[in-house]
């Protein structure tokens, strides 16, 4: 039995670094998007404004990507140094995404972002497009594999527990890959990508527009991520994530728990819009219920029942008890390899075998469980409702706010009349949420899948590493110093960055004379003054 | 081919060649950026001399890091068990060489921000430790898996390691650990040899020279002390059948202390790998005295691959042995991924690795040519 603290600790670094990684990543998925677009148009009419629109964006992604690179390779070292056993117990699976990842789209970015900075006076100008859409795509195909990764712990699909090797094994990697879990999320976070990318192009032009500063580089900015961000804010939402919430127990439990639905009701069931989930009573107090939504958005049908959270625990008992079975077949088969009846008997219950796993936080022999050990460990598969509860609301309303200042950046820029100021104080002032509703939504996917760290298979509980808390204290000490340091040092860097805006008279020599190289150019521009 | 795809001997044997591939590849492209860290307060003076050797690898190193994202990946995947032990028990070390490596890609970017010489100096001190931290680190995780690691597996194969940070700083890991600084600071002095103009190119040679032939002698007196016994060894007793599950705990080994030379005594034309694991260094050394800097840059390319590949042959089966319980020990029959992983993973790299290596190299080629003073300082130049 793992110490609940060393638990605790784990978790915490992993969500803080996790969470912290995640503040870069999506601006980089948008800015590369973004940023290729603008350069396609440069390559399309040779106006030089489009170019330095695409040399600017990309100096802030620059600032912007070193630290995404920076912290990622956190990510890939820290399964191993902190969740040792979950990396046996799973890395037959988990990790041949992870490494194709690197393989097939991690090279892809990293080896193209070098070109995209110091290509520029190296490359024909359709070559360096290519360049930048090579960047862009590998950035996508990243976040692709790796939400095939997290997927296949949200929808462990495609694999089995192998008893002679006591971890789970890949039985099927197309099912792995196409993973509808997966699927949905990849969309619905590559699009989140997008619109955070859209906004920091919107509110930085809007701030550019609002002090009369660098307008034509500004208001083509403007226009570009009004149109780019509003599509994507809209794929977010309609190819949200909830698609994916009728695939498994758990993802019922989670979608049942944000919504605090505590008992499951007669389709169309109703959406709790606001109101207060009491863990105590497993009531929701002040509630106000909008009929028939909850059904419709969670099914797309008026007949589909959708459980709650009480009928899903229920559930739950029923597979602690089956997966007792296969416990017991288990310790049968550790002591005699070669016992056929309790290999049989393993092959018929494991499935459930995860699920008695959840009785070794509360008793050393989960054989031994009562019925109120049953019961207690059945609960401790609702996560804590009324945080999903909140989060998911916050990130909706976000969506939902950007929606409409796309919306309107929209419509103003598509009109020939100058737009109204108040537009562009909004568009800076909803610079933040993007983040906010990013950084809410893996909450709600992540905290909302607990008590697993695979879904059914393992308790995260029993997925640590063996540490010394000492060692875990000085690592989460120096993470939070070292991630706190440098988010003080890049956010000054960029709003530097933002102040100076886009120079186009000395960082762009070459534009001025064409057909002569960046040093020719320079050269002739300082002969010229 | 399709014969090798089914047969679950010869997929472990391939992964365990494609881990030495992943390592000797990380080794020797982001082994000079390494390398260019570590040597540079010591071969640029003013900042224009450090912008230019910073701008021998600013536009590619960042691809050349993917080799030690793909490791950790690749090694997670086929070796499972071997990700989990190694980056738990080596946990403040790993930690360690974390910091080192988050502070490089920022210290590249941010260096230029500013023109204040206290910010540049202090970002080229983060450039020196994410060179030569992780580059000494590397050495040391070697010289402490050759002597046995303190690990042994529950009857649930959950990993447990019972060993301290101190413990893996002994004498002998250290030892490994200069080796492997050593090599890596020839090899970046190589490619500043061969990137680089003027002064910075002349005191990486210089340096890089002292660097080779240290590389030589304490390689060479590495294998007196493996063979006289100092990092012990051990020997797998039992049968280990090739397609055999991964379960570590069916075998028998022995601490034995002449096993890391029985491959080499089984069959001793393997020696010429660790022959060359001296020889190159040598040949990196008389290289720095010539204008072929080229063929010097190959040499310490050849020169890591070799050592690497000494370390991989003298503990063939063994992967990482344990010192507490020598039977648990990971060998390459016993701790792998399923055959359906360890095939798909390799359908996978046939694939990409080639596409990889092909605009790797065209990038090389884009951006050929040397690094001068006046490629810095020129106005609108977009070096860092």
């Amino acid at each position: 039995m793992t110490n609940p603290l060393l638990v605790d600790l784990s978790r915490l670094q992993f969500a803080l670094t996790a969470m912290y990684h995640f503040l870069f990543v999506p601006l980089t998925l948008g800015l590369s998007i973004l940023v290729a677009m603008m350069e396609t148009v440069y390559v399309m009419t040779r106006r030089k404004i489009w170019r330095d629109m695409t040399k600017f964006w990309g100096l802030l992604f620059g600032i912007n990507f070193a630290l995404g690179v920076a912290t990622g390779l956190t990510m890939e070292f820290q399964f191993g140094m902190n969740w040792a056993y979950y990396s046996h117990y799973v890395g037959d699976v988990f990790g041949a995404p992870l490494a194709i990842e690197g393989l097939m789209a991690f090279f892809l970015e990293a080896t193209f972002v070098g070109l995209f900075f110091f290509g520029w006076d190296k490359l024909s100008a359709l070559a360096h497009c290519a360049v930048t859409w090579l960047m862009a795509l590998g950035t996508n195909f990243s976040a692709l594999w790796i939400l095939i990764a997290n997927g296949w712990m949200q929808n462990p699909v495609g694999a089995a527990f192998n008893p002679d090797t006591m971890r789970m094994e890949v039985t099927d990697f197309s099912a792995v890959i196409l993973n509808p879990v997966a699927q949905a999320k990849f969309v619905h976070t590559v699009a989140a990508g997008y619109v955070c990318g859209a906004v920091f192009v919107l509110g930085v032009s809007a701030f550019y527009i609002l002090r009369g500063r660098h307008l034509e580089l500004a208001k083509r900015s403007f226009a570009i991520a009004a149109a780019f961000g509003f599509a994507s804010a809209l794929s977010v939402v309609v190819l949200g994530d909830e698609s994916g919430y009728a695939v498994t127990d758990h993802q019922k439990m989670k979608l049942a728990a944000l919504e605090a639905m505590w008992h499951t009701e007669s389709p169309p069931a109703a959406f709790t819009a606001i109101g207060i989930p009491d863990l105590a009573s497993r009531t929701t107090r002040y509630a106000l219920h909008v009929p028939w939504a909850m059904g419709l958005i969670g099914t797309r049908s008026l007949t589909t029942e959708i459980p709650g959270i009480t009928e899903l625990v229920e559930h739950a008992k029923a597979r602690i008890r089956n997966g007792l079975v296969a416990y017991a077949a288990l310790e049968r088969i550790k002591v005699d390899r070669k016992d056929e009846r309790a290999r049989a008997e393993f092959a018929r219950t494991q499935a459930d075998l995860g699920y008695a796993k959840l009785l070794t936080p509360l008793i050393r022999d989960p054989l031994k469980a009562t019925e109120a050990d049953i019961a207690q460990a059945a609960w401790s598969t609702v996560p804590h409702v009324p945080s999903l509860f909140l989060t998911f609301r916050a990130m909706v309303a976000c969506g939902f706010l950007l929606i409409a200042l796309f919306g309107a950046a929209l419509w103003f820029t598509a009109r020939e009349a100058p737009a109204p100021r108040w537009l562009f104080r909004v568009a800076l002032l909803a610079l933040p949420l993007p983040w906010i509703a990013i950084e809410f939504g893996w909450f709600v996917a992540e905290f909302g899948r607990q008590p697993w760290i695979i879904e059914g298979v393992l308790p995260t509980a029993l997925a640590t590493s063996e540490l010394g808390i000492p060692s875990l204290l000085l690592t989460l000490a120096g993470f939070t110093l070292i991630y706190g340091v440098l988010a003080v040092i890049e956010m000054r860097l960029m709003l530097r960055a933002i102040a100076k805006g886009p120079e186009t008279l000395v960082e762009d020599p070459a534009a001025l004379f064409p057909g002569t190289s960046a040093n020719e150019g320079g050269a002739r521009l300082v002969a010229a003054q | 081919m399709f014969a090798l795809l089914s047969d679950y001997e010869s997929l472990r044997l391939i992964w365990w060649v494609l881990l030495g591939v992943l390592l000797i590849g990380f080794a020797v492209t982001d082994g000079f950026d390494l390398g260019v860290g570590a040597l540079l307060p010591f071969v640029a003076r003013t900042d224009v001399e450090r912008r230019v050797a910073i701008h021998t690898v600013s536009a590619t190193w960042e691809g050349n890091q993917v080799w030690l994202v793909l490791g950790g990946g690749a090694i997670f995947a086929a070796w499972p068990a071997l990700y989990a032990l190694s980056f738990s028990g080596f946990y403040l070390a790993m930690f360690f060489v974390l910091v080192a490596l988050i502070l490089r890609p920022v210290a590249f970017k941010y260096r230029s921000k500013d023109e204040s010489p206290a910010w540049r100096e202090g970002w080229d001190r983060a450039l020196f430790v994410g060179g030569a931290v992780p580059a000494l680190i590397f050495g040391v995780a070697v010289g402490n898996v050759l002597q046995g690691v303190p690990f042994h597996f529950t009857d649930d194969l959950r990993p447990i390691y019972s060993g301290t940070l101190v413990g893996l700083l002994n004498p002998l890991a250290l030892f490994c650990g200069f080796i492997s600084l050593a090599i890596l600071v020839a090899h970046g002095a190589a490619w500043l040899a061969f990137k680089a103009e003027g002064p910075v190119a002349e005191r990486a040679r210089a340096i890089g020279a002292k660097a080779a032939l240290a590389t030589a002698a304490l390689f060479a007196l590495g294998g007196l002390l493996v063979w006289a016994g100092a990092f012990g060894g051990y020997q797998v007793v039992t049968p280990l059948p090739g397609d055999g599950p991964s379960n570590p705990l069916t075998k028998d080994v022995i601490a034995d202390a002449g096993a890391w030379l029985a491959n080499f005594r089984a069959d001793p034309r393997l020696a010429l790998v660790p022959l060359l694991g001296i020889v190159a260094p040598l040949l990196v050394a008389a290289g720095f005295r010539t204008r072929l800097t080229g063929a010097t840059l190959l040499a310490s390319s050849l020169g890591i691959a070799c050592i690497v590949t000494t370390v991989g042959l003298s503990m063939f089966p063994v992967i990482l042995p344990s010192s507490t319980h020598p039977g648990h020990a990971l060998t390459v029959f016993d701790a792998s991924s399923s055959r359906a992983t360890l095939r798909n993973m390799l359908i996978a790299t046939v694939l990409f690795l080639p596409i990889v290596l092909a605009y790797t190299a065209w990038v090389y080629r884009v951006l050929r040519g040397k690094v001068s003073e006046r490629d810095i300082t020129a106005p609108g130049s977009p070096a860092y």
